[in-house]
């Protein structure tokens, strides 16, 4: 997708890709392959969901006394920091769409800011599991009997973990969307990568939102 | 594109894509060119044909006789499994969409590339990273579970089968950047004057088969992940030794791979609508039929996976279900059955080769459908589950027909990938040898598969030996026909006739333009007044048929 710098005086914007007749309809092109791109997002967590339905049904209690065992209150932290995070990225679409792409590129580090404070408290409580014992499958050495505590925690490492890989990819987005957006290369006119970082964004903080209820709360 | 009498001599389009901005690899391996990228697929996936056909007569011959005749049981599984894999990863699902679709889908918009060119040179070299790894784990040792990885025996068997998830893996990301580029391409890229209803029919399976490929994908990729991470660590996701459910493997995996198969038939039927077309010179007979039926097979694609697990222990309550749900494939396709021979009556039927395939298909179609209505019922899937009934039901409907909707395309649009005509002559020979060696290779395994022949055993009882001989010959001549294919379009690479913009006097929008086509798919952008299907105002008589190629060459264009 285009990603290219400032208008050239005259001719037509040096980010119009050749076979685009406006920007906009560029723009329209990209928007919706990125809502396609998130739709094969959900769909690749929602395979881990439903495996994570299924045998919560199937191990209730064990999965309800490792849910317990969680610290509700980092993942509330956690959802709290995202949130905002996402509300920061929003402030930074809002100011790209004013020309004021510096205050743009701010708020983006700012949230790169937040997501760094969703991984360190992540990694504590990553840390703690592994003091606990409470690893996935054979090297399951919890409290909890039987088959359920192990994959309650297989389930658990592989869905915050491939949500983490996310957070740190939409991270990477957010700097160099960032950096970009401090040297001038988006402007009123045109600031379609700047949206569509904060799209991902958006998805990477709303998977959070169904995964804290599902694997922290009962 | 300049209309042009009907009696002056066909041109080759001297700028064109092919040498236009360079022609040297580099400019190739390089390229952000929709064609160029088509090109390429399609290379990749005969290679990637020949591979699969290749261990598919391997296990031809080792079947001659009912014990070991040219391997040991354990070869034997390898050799299936990774025949399965690499026609339905590595040819059958990139074959239609990600190398005819590619060429074409953007020329019949009217556009001049993809929406993101560089996510489709991206989305072919992730086939080649794909096919490398898969690959790698091939010449490795190989997988020995079968294509469908059925756990919990992919989990525990000492074959180098995580590779082959992880090459399966990423050529799934690569269906999924192809099928998001032509869905934002058909909805932003489409030229002024075609409508939705005016796009061609190509264009509207194509989009059902992207649909199907951008929301099914992703939990194939992340089934299989989790199968690679069992293998390797023992998780116990899948696992009954661990507390896992092997039997949720089997509804990820379908739940994508059911769906696949439609990525698999639906450009198959993309083709055969303009085929049936172009060759009956008759405008399509129900367009809005025809074309929201491959959204009907794409939506209720979605709800068909358990007919997979009828015996897995799935209650029979959801069994009937999924069995009736099954059916409704079933009308939508009779659907476009129905619709495409009425586009034949009274219809000025030109039997060259693309409608020989579109005859092997319809009826390879109907053959594989039917058997597949019978399948649904979970009374008779019982007495049929995993036996060679099984296999010769989806070796006919998906193989069958996909097949010869290919070679439909390969012929069809030959001329305008390439400018030039193949030998029809011997075409139609090899099209006779392909569809009597394929009804000769499977006709016996439905016989076999009732009599309770089981699937992907190395030994038989000596009473089968007979059809499988019969199979076995089938397959050999099945072989036959598709060498001669690749030795005479090879010939006419070089010294085919001249084709000139519309040989066959079609009057699709592909073909408005020269050919080979240029750079930007139209010097000019025609205005796109007439619908893609619409015959029943030609402009001059179809040109006539003319035995050898330089007579076809010489219909005109009808711009």
């Amino acid at each position: 997708m285009a990603d290219h710098a400032a208008a050239a005086p005259g001719g037509p914007h040096a980010a119009l890709a050749h076979h685009f007749e406006s920007l906009e309809k560029q723009g329209q092109a990209q928007r919706l392959g990125m809502w396609l791109f998130l739709a094969t997002e959900i769909l690749l967590f929602t395979a881990l969901f439903a495996a994570y339905g299924v045998y919560r049904y199937l191990y209730t209690g064990a999965f309800a006394e490792a849910s317990r065992g969680l610290a509700t209150w980092m993942g509330g932290v956690n959802t709290f920091v995202l949130v905002t995070s996402s509300l920061t990225v929003a402030l930074g679409l809002d100011a790209a769409r004013q020309g004021r792409t510096r205050r743009t590129a701010g708020l983006f580090f700012l949230s790169i800011g937040l997501g760094l404070v969703f991984m360190t408290l992540k990694a504590v409580e990553y840390r703690h599991h592994f003091l606990l014992g409470e690893l996935p499958g054979p090297s399951y050495r919890g409290h909890i009997p039987g088959s359920g505590g192990s994959l309650f925690f297989s389930l658990y490492f592989l869905i915050t973990g491939l949500h983490a890989f996310h957070v740190l990819a939409g991270m990477t987005v957010l700097g160099v969307i960032g950096v970009k957006a401090w040297r001038g290369a988006y402007s009123a006119e045109y600031h379609v990568p700047v949206e569509l970082a904060g799209l991902y964004w958006h998805l990477v903080d709303l998977i959070w939102i169904f995964v804290f209820p599902l694997i922290y709360l009962q | 594109m300049s209309p042009s009498p009907a009696s002056s001599p066909p041109v080759y389009a001297v700028r064109n894509y092919l040498n236009t901005p360079a022609t040297g690899l580099r400019s190739w391996l390089t390229t952000r060119d929709h064609k160029r990228i088509g090109v390429m697929f399609l290379v990749a996936v005969t290679v990637a044909f020949a591979v699969g056909g290749f261990f598919a007569m391997l296990i031809r011959v080792e079947h001659l006789t009912p014990g070991p005749t040219i391997m040991d049981a354990m070869t034997y599984n390898r050799v299936f499994t990774l025949h399965g894999v690499v026609m339905i990863f590595l040819f059958m699902i990139p074959a239609i969409p990600s190398g005819f679709g590619n060429f074409l889908l953007p020329i019949m918009v009217g556009a001049k590339d993809v929406a993101f060119p560089r996510l489709n040179l991206l989305s072919f070299y992730l086939y080649l990273l794909g096919a490398g790894i898969a690959l790698w784990g091939m010449i490795h040792g190989g997988a020995d579970t079968g294509w469908t990885f059925y756990t919990p025996y992919s989990t525990t068997t000492s074959s180098k089968v995580v590779p082959i998830l992880l090459g399966a893996f990423v050529l799934g990301f690569s269906s999924i950047l192809t099928g998001l580029n032509f869905i934002v391409t058909t909805h932003t890229l489409r030229a002024p004057g075609i409508t939705w209803t005016k796009l061609p029919l190509f264009v509207w399976s194509i989009y059902a088969t992207s649909v199907i490929q951008i929301l099914a994908t992703p939990v194939l990729g992340m089934t299989l992940l989790l199968v690679a991470i069992e293998h390797a660590f023992g998780w116990g996701i899948f696992d009954p030794a661990r507390g896992g459910d092997p039997v949720l493997f089997q509804h990820f995996f379908w739940f994508y791979s059911h769906p696949a198969v439609y990525i698999m038939i639906l450009p198959a039927m993309a083709v055969i609508s303009e085929v049936v077309c172009a060759f009956s010179r008759k405008n399509i007979f129900g367009y809005k039929a025809v074309a929201y039926s491959s959204l009907g097979i794409a939506f209720v694609g979605f709800f068909t996976w358990g007919h997979h697990l009828f015996t897995s222990g799935q209650s029979p309550y959801d069994a009937g279900i999924f069995g009736a749900l099954s059916m409704f494939v079933g009308i939508f396709t009779a659907i476009k059955v129905f619709n495409w021979v009425a586009t034949m009556y009274k219809g000025s039927i030109d039997f060259k080769t693309p409608f020989i395939y579109f005859l092997g298909f319809l009826f390879f179609l109907f053959f594989g459908g039917m058997t597949g209505i019978a399948l649904a019922t979970v009374s008779l899937d019982i007495h049929w589950q995993d036996t060679y009934f099984v296999v010769a039901h989806f070796h006919f409907i998906m193989v069958g027909s996909t097949m010869m909707a290919f070679l439909a395309a390969l012929h069809y649009w030959w001329p305008k990938m390439t400018g030039r005509m193949y030998s029809e002559r011997w075409a139609l020979v090899a099209a006779v040898f392909i569809i009597l060696g394929f009804v000769f290779t499977f006709l016996p395994q439905f016989l076999l598969g009732n009599e309770g022949m089981p699937r992907r055993y190395f030994s038989y009882p000596e009473r089968y030996w007979a059809l499988n001989v019969a199979s076995t010959a089938g397959a050999s001549v099945l072989a036959i026909g598709f060498t001669i294919v690749l030795g005479y379009i090879l010939v006419a690479l070089r010294y085919g006739a001249v084709a000139g913009p519309n040989p066959w006097g079609s009057r699709g929008y592909e073909w408005l333009t020269p050919s080979p086509p240029p750079l930007e798919n139209f010097d000019v952008l025609p205005a796109f007044e007439r619908g893609p299907h619409q015959y029943h105002d030609l402009p001059a008589a179809p040109p006539t048929p003319a035995p050898g190629p330089a007579g076809e060459a010489a219909g005109a264009s009808h711009g």
